[in-house]
């Protein structure tokens, strides 16, 4: 075991933990421990862009942005936090793009702009232009920019480190944040990071799902790391569904191709969403649209031979269009469907895509252990945290958007905290837990496989915690989670060794997602209500009587050992917008 | 009922062939791999693994078949699936590809399909080399925006011409695969090789850097650009399609000209 001593230590180096590094680095020593590549992070899979209210190419402004935020969050959105969000967003945008970041232009040489979903003109009178991007890969942009810029401050990483556990200590009766322990993958040698602020930015949990536009490696760490301690998480039954991933795949076609023209179609060529969302159309807001595609699939509208699909046409644009604007999607139609976009409509359903609660923050980034106390130390950023900008339901461009206005906030936070504070002593033994999960694994002798386990738990997820959910669908996912639990503890592996044992990282991977699972059914389960991402057949209105709450999930353990989930609530933060019926 | 894909999986039945396509018929697939553990032995190896696939699937998609149902120690890296991340890149039937973008069916299937790690970057385990060298080439081209003066309040301005003039090169994922297929590389590790060309270019012709010079002196060492014998294994190796070669020849030409 390796003790390092850092002022700052950020967990995951994708745009959140990149944009808080740049900043902790110029202001104290800093590590940054990441189970891949920085360049690998799943930013570099977002496309369509970045909002912020320009108005370059036309009339736009952030109090407009503040509003669709809420507005498509379902107004669980913490209005302060959506405010903050939307006023930086300019100046977030105009800073990537002084770091180098290569925008697509307006013919006067400024930042172009395109159309995207629920962004609009003066509280939702018409689509509005909002969108900073650069062609389909702005995601791709900002990670390599951001990289570059670390590169540029010489940020000190630890590639290929994975984070297993947080470490907090009482100190006078606060509990404050200590380390991580992270597992060397190249190595399998336990490292213990001292630091007087952590910042999480590990990135979200779409890996509980089969049909997901996430990465393999998207398993909830930090929030696994962070509710183990006994910290809560938020709103983890918001969930986004992705309108448009690539039929069975789930590979993510943006929004953008809808921005630039796209239009939905079901067996008969109708552009449906005409009927759900008259003013916005294809273009209201994501989970409006997931639900208008499932809606007419059940009702039999649904294309091919099993009806399963529905049609993103992007036949009547000009192949230069498509050329120049949506390059990569309509590659991966060529290659994973064998399909020419030019001419032929691509098959497509929802596919899982977003986490909109995480571990809560405040806007500065501060982790809270209940509702307004702050884990002094502690930070998240990014699809990890739940500040809540997204409240039910994320708009495109605005998560782009969050990893680099909260990216920034933590990690001057973090960095600030560092200079007026002391580390604070690490328990003893304090890679004793961490050491036990490996060996535990290492050594299991149990008949379990990890990928049989994970294969059950997506199943289960895509079956009964999807777009639409009810009580029994809940139940039947929360008592199947629950079996994958008690089978977990008689998982084995086969590699035993230390090198490179991406074996091992998956047996724990799933553990995360397990968790994680459960906690997302067992809040869905508790909100009888239909806000936003979270659909319930059986109280299909929005209830702002009973639910107007953000909740708040908490792991808890008995004199026993056995464990249970205590949900309680936080009010949600409103400032000037009185909620209303949500119509696009 | 939830969603509707329940009713499909209740319809098909428990074990019915999955993920891939209704339609399609799976076939048994030879996968031959280089093994190397130096935990188990000094020596690398070639292991054969049969598998029933559908050739619609990715080679990624039946490494992890053979990862998860036949043998867990065989190790690769991954991480997007569709070609964005660039953790996957591998040497297929000796070419330089994305595990996650190549379908078996584009590759012979009838016949062995060989996999082993990326050549001229050291073998740590299986298919992962250590990327570290690569990484610090990359470093060393200064890859960032450098300008001088003070900032503009607003964004800086840039034609959409002055834009499409390095936009070949901005699509580069750092995957290697353009660097470890250059026989230049292979012999002499030194060699910034065309990843690192890339992202020098992608900043030498960015109408808004002003670190040209800096960059195209370093690209200028014995170790630099002229190293390369333009043999358009980059080019043919980029799974972004980045027309390499080219991006080479054309800070080649720059430092003949000083003109970009």
């Amino acid at each position: 075991m390796k003790i390092h001593k850092y002022d700052t230590v950020i967990v995951g180096a994708g745009g959140a933990g990149m944009r808080a590094a740049i900043e902790s680095t110029k202001r104290s020593r800093t590590a940054v421990l990441t189970k891949l590549y920085p360049t690998r992070s799943h930013t570099g899979a977002a496309q369509g862009g970045m909002a912020a209210a320009l108005a370059n190419v036309e009339e736009d402004n952030w109090e407009w942005h503040t509003f669709d935020t809420i507005k498509g969050g379902d107004y669980l959105v913490d209005q302060d936090a959506a405010e903050i969000l939307a006023k930086e967003a300019i100046d977030s945008v105009l800073d990537l793009e002084k770091m180098g970041l290569p925008f697509n232009r307006t013919p006067d040489g400024t930042i172009d702009q395109r159309r995207f979903g629920g962004h609009s003109r003066n509280h939702g009178e018409a689509p509005v232009r909002r969108s900073c991007y650069a062609s389909d890969r702005t995601g791709h942009m900002i990670l390599q920019t951001l990289y570059q810029n670390c590169v540029k401050e010489g940020v000190e990483f630890f590639n290929e480190f994975y984070v297993l556990d947080l470490l907090l200590q009482d100190v006078d009766g606060v509990q404050k944040s200590a380390g991580v322990v992270a597992y060397e993958l190249a190595t399998g040698e336990i490292h213990v990071f001292q630091a007087k602020s952590i910042i999480f930015a590990s990135g979200g949990t779409g890996k509980f799902f089969k049909v997901t536009s996430n990465a393999h490696t998207l398993t909830g760490d930090g929030q696994a790391a962070a509710y183990r301690r006994g910290l809560p998480l938020e709103d983890m039954e918001f969930f986004q569904f992705h309108p448009t991933g690539i039929w069975r795949m789930g590979i993510l076609l943006t929004e953008g191709a809808r921005g630039e023209g796209g239009i939905l179609r079901n067996k008969d060529g109708e552009r449906f969403m005409e009927k759900y969302a008259p003013v916005m159309k294809d273009l209201a807001s994501r989970d409006v649209v997931s639900r208008s595609i499932y809606t007419e699939i059940r009702e039999g509208r649904g294309c091919g031979p099993e009806g399963d699909h529905v049609y993103l046409d992007l036949t009547h644009l000009p192949p230069e269009q498509l050329d120049a604007k949506l390059p990569d999607i309509t590659e991966f139609a060529r290659t994973y469907l064998g399909i020419e976009p030019y001419t032929d409509p691509i098959p497509i359903q929802p596919t899982a895509h977003y986490a909109m609660g995480g571990i809560p923050t405040n806007v500065k980034g501060e982790v809270l252990r209940d509702n307004t106390t702050v884990v002094p130390g502690l930070y998240a950023a990014g699809e990890v945290a739940c500040v809540s900008v997204h409240g039910a339901n994320r708009l495109g461009t605005n998560s782009l958007l969050d990893i680099n206005v909260f990216g920034k906030r933590a990690g001057i936070a973090a960095a600030e905290y560092s200079h007026s504070n002391d580390f604070v002593e690490l328990p003893e033994n304090p890679a004793s837990l961490v050491q036990e999960q490996v060996e535990r694994l290492r050594n299991s002798t149990g008949t379990e496989r990890v990928a049989a386990l994970r294969l059950e738990l997506q199943e289960t997820m895509d079956a009964n915690v999807m777009v639409f959910r009810t009580e029994q669908t809940i139940k039947a996912a929360v008592a199947k989670i629950a079996e994958l639990r008690e089978r977990y503890l008689n998982v084995s592996i086969q590699d035993k060794g230390k090198r490179f044992n991406t074996d091992l990282l998956e047996a724990v991977e799933l553990g995360n997602l397990l968790d994680l699972a459960e906690v997302m059914a067992v809040s869905a389960l508790a909100r009888k209500e239909s806000r936003g991402g979270h659909y319930r057949e059986d109280f299909p209105t929005r209830d702002d009587v009973n639910f107007m709450r953000h909740t708040m999930a908490y792991r808890e353990v008995a004199a026993d050992g056995t464990e249970s989930i205590r949900l309680d609530y936080k009010p949600v933060v409103q400032t000037r917008y009185q909620p209303m019926e949500r119509k696009y | 009922m939830a969603t509707p894909t329940l009713d499909k999986a209740e319809k098909s039945g428990k074990g019915a062939p999955e993920p891939g396509f209704a339609d399609s018929p799976y076939i048994k697939v030879t996968f031959r791999i280089r093994r190397f553990n130096p935990e188990v032995s000094e020596d690398a190896q070639w292991q054969d693994f049969e598998l029933e696939i559908d050739p619609k699937e990715r080679v990624l998609d039946a490494l992890h078949k053979i990862k998860w149902d036949q043998d867990g120690t065989l190790t690769f890296r991954r991480s997007c699936a569709h070609g964005i991340c660039g953790s996957d890149a591998m040497r297929i039937n000796g070419k330089n590809r994305l595990a996650c973008k190549t379908l078996i069916k584009d590759i012979n299937p009838h016949k062995p399909i060989t996999v082993e790690a990326i050549k001229g970057l050291t073998v740590l385990k299986d298919l992962i080399v250590d990327m570290d060298p690569f990484f610090q080439a990359y470093r060393d081209v200064m890859p960032f925006l450098i300008t001088k003066g003070n900032e503009p309040t607003r964004e800086r301005l840039q034609s959409a011409e002055d834009r499409e003039r390095f936009d070949d090169t901005t699509k580069c994922i750092l995957c290697a695969a353009c660097t470890s297929s250059c026989p230049v590389f292979w012999n002499d590790g030194q060699y910034f090789g065309p990843a690192a060309i890339v992202n020098a270019h992608r900043f030498i012709f960015d109408s808004r850097d002003e670190g040209g010079e800096q960059r195209l002196e370093i690209l200028n060492d014995k170790d630099g650009v002229w190293r390369c014998r333009t043999t358009f294994n980059c080019t043919d190796a980029c799974p972004r399609g980045i027309e390499v070669t080219k991006a080479i020849q054309e800070v080649k030409r720059a430092l003949i000209t000083r003109r970009y």
